[in-house]
């Protein structure tokens, strides 16, 4: 496999190295942190994969309810999921 | 900030693609917005690993002949209203907040495409449950499936193509259910013979390169097994119910058309589809759509109605006729594929009293039997008011009960207050009061 070059954001603090290119919420499946609870307090994780379902909302740098599925990890990212 | 273009295209999956060439090497100034970071749409979604995700030379050439027709793509905006006559708002995130963009527009062709349809039943809100294209899209987007069991569940021709790219990205799919019966598909398998071997040769390579996985027909998956996490599936083919142990559920009920600016802008619909005439045009003077907004006919119907609507919205119509006849072919292939994929009715009774149906607002199916209307359950129980207003859960409970959305409004999809800030927009009541 050709060598790829990687970018490091932080899920809730801790570091998370991911390939470039990667989307944040396959980030987030990585480390196996829920996007957000459900209104009855139900974990969620990305759901349709394509900006339409709003389960992988996140804060990202500061910025809150972004759809992390449709949104590239940059260098130094800050994804603050809701526990 | 407002613009003005002479052809506005909303979309560049294949149709907007095709559309915004045509109108651009027409001689139109043309603009595509799109909502994701890159164009392609969703069946030419860019892969994170090139060595694995062979790119669709069809693909490559229409978004070479996009770049040189002159048409500007810019990706990353989201539509969400038209704060006057001819001109679309779009909101785009940059990493200080989000800002709105103006389009003032001539004309307009959407190609919105399609989402998936999901059927709710026990356990698909857990964590490890996608869609089926849901799944695909965030493994091209670098989610790691490599050693995990997948079933892949539900309905449609993309079934079998989610399952090879999982295979290819070293995903052992352990079973494909599909819902539709054999005999229903039979039919189906029996006329791309003649009409369309390519479609066929395709699936055919699909299924070969999961020689090793079951295709099961008249298949479909009753509850999610597990309680953080998904353990495996209740599959059932009517006669007996087996579990299927997995690590991923990957399941989607064919597709449905994203219509909602349509609606908005006053499209006048057919059945569930936006209705066009033979220019492609709506019901809306000097309004377009292509694609999937129109039926589901796959990527060759959505290139030709793409192209067919830029050349129409460029006023070559001698051109545009020419294409009329692979237009009709493919049509009637569209026809084929909703007889084939129709839905079983027992779909409609997988969900128990405490199966969530509202993902956003955790509206389980006992707190909507009882309702006569989805006006009625949305003004009773919250379903389908929540952030993906309900995109999920709309076509949910059309299957379920036969409801339909009465309305849309704007903004399409929720925006921060700030981005209108420096913006002078007037609110009228309705749009606030639900």
């Amino acid at each position: 496999m050709p060598e790829r070059s990687t970018i490091t954001i932080h899920v809730n603090g801790h570091t998370v190295v991911v390939p470039a290119g990667s989307v944040v919420s396959a980030a987030l499946l990585a480390v196996g942190e829920p996007c957000r609870m459900s209104v009855s307090g139900e974990p969620r994780t990305a759901f349709c994969g394509m900006g339409i379902c709003f389960e992988c909302r996140a804060v990202i740098d500061g910025v809150a309810h972004q759809r992390t599925c449709q949104m590239l990890c940059h260098e130094g990212m800050s994804v603050e999921t809701q526990r | 900030m407002m613009r003005r273009t002479d052809v506005l295209v909303i979309g560049a999956g294949p149709a907007g693609i095709a559309a915004a060439t045509a109108a651009a090497k027409n001689g139109c100034s043309t603009i595509v917005l799109d909502d994701n970071v890159a164009a392609g749409g969703q069946i030419w979604r860019g892969g994170i690993d090139s060595a694995r995700t062979k790119e669709d030379p069809a693909k490559t050439k229409a978004i070479a002949a996009l770049r040189s027709s002159g048409a500007e793509i810019l990706a990353g905006r989201q539509v969400v209203d038209q704060p006057a006559p001819g001109v679309l708002r779009a909101v785009i995130t940059m990493a200080d907040g989000t800002r709105a963009e103006s389009f003032a527009w001539d004309r307009l062709i959407l190609a919105t495409g399609a989402r998936e349809r999901f059927l709710p039943f026990p356990g698909w809100t857990l964590p490890g449950v996608f869609g089926a294209g849901g799944l695909q899209a965030l493994v091209k987007g670098g989610f790691y499936v490599e050693g995990k069991r997948v079933v892949v569940a539900g309905s449609g021709p993309l079934l079998l193509a989610v399952a090879a790219h999982l295979q290819e990205y070293g995903a052992k799919v352990v079973a494909i259910a599909e819902q539709a019966p054999l005999r229903q598909l039979l039919p189906f398998a029996a006329s791309l013979l003649g009409s369309s071997l390519g479609k066929l040769l395709q699936g055919a390579r699909y299924r070969a390169s999961l020689a090793r996985t079951p295709y099961r027909m008249g298949c479909w998956p009753v509850a999610v097994e597990g309680e953080e996490s998904v353990r495996g599936v209740r599959l059932t083919n009517g006669r007996r119910v087996w579990s299927e142990p997995c690590d991923l559920l990957a399941c989607g009920f064919h597709l449905v058309p994203n219509t909602e600016l349509a609606e908005l802008l006053g499209c006048k619909l057919r059945g569930d589809f936006v209705e066009v005439n033979v220019r492609q045009q709506t019901s809306v003077a000097n309004v377009f759509c292509a694609g999937e907004p129109t039926g589901i006919a796959g990527l060759e119907a959505a290139l030709i109605q793409g192209e067919i609507a830029g050349l129409s919205a460029a006023g070559a119509a001698r051109e545009a006729s020419e294409l009329y006849g692979r237009r009709s072919r493919e049509q009637a292939f569209a026809r084929r594929l909703e007889a084939a994929f129709r839905l079983r009715p027992e779909l409609r009774s997988l969900a128990v009293p405490d199966t969530i149906v509202c993902r956003c607002e955790d509206v389980p199916f006992s707190q909507l039997q009882e309702h006569i209307s989805w006006t009625d359950a949305k003004l009773q129980t919250r379903c389908g008011m929540g952030p993906c207003q309900g995109r999920i859960c709309g076509s949910a409970v059309q299957t379920l009960f036969n409801w339909r959305a009465t309305s849309v409004r704007p903004p399409l999809f929720p925006v921060p207050l700030e981005v209108f800030d420096s913006e002078e927009i007037s609110i009228s009541p309705e749009t606030i009061v639900h």
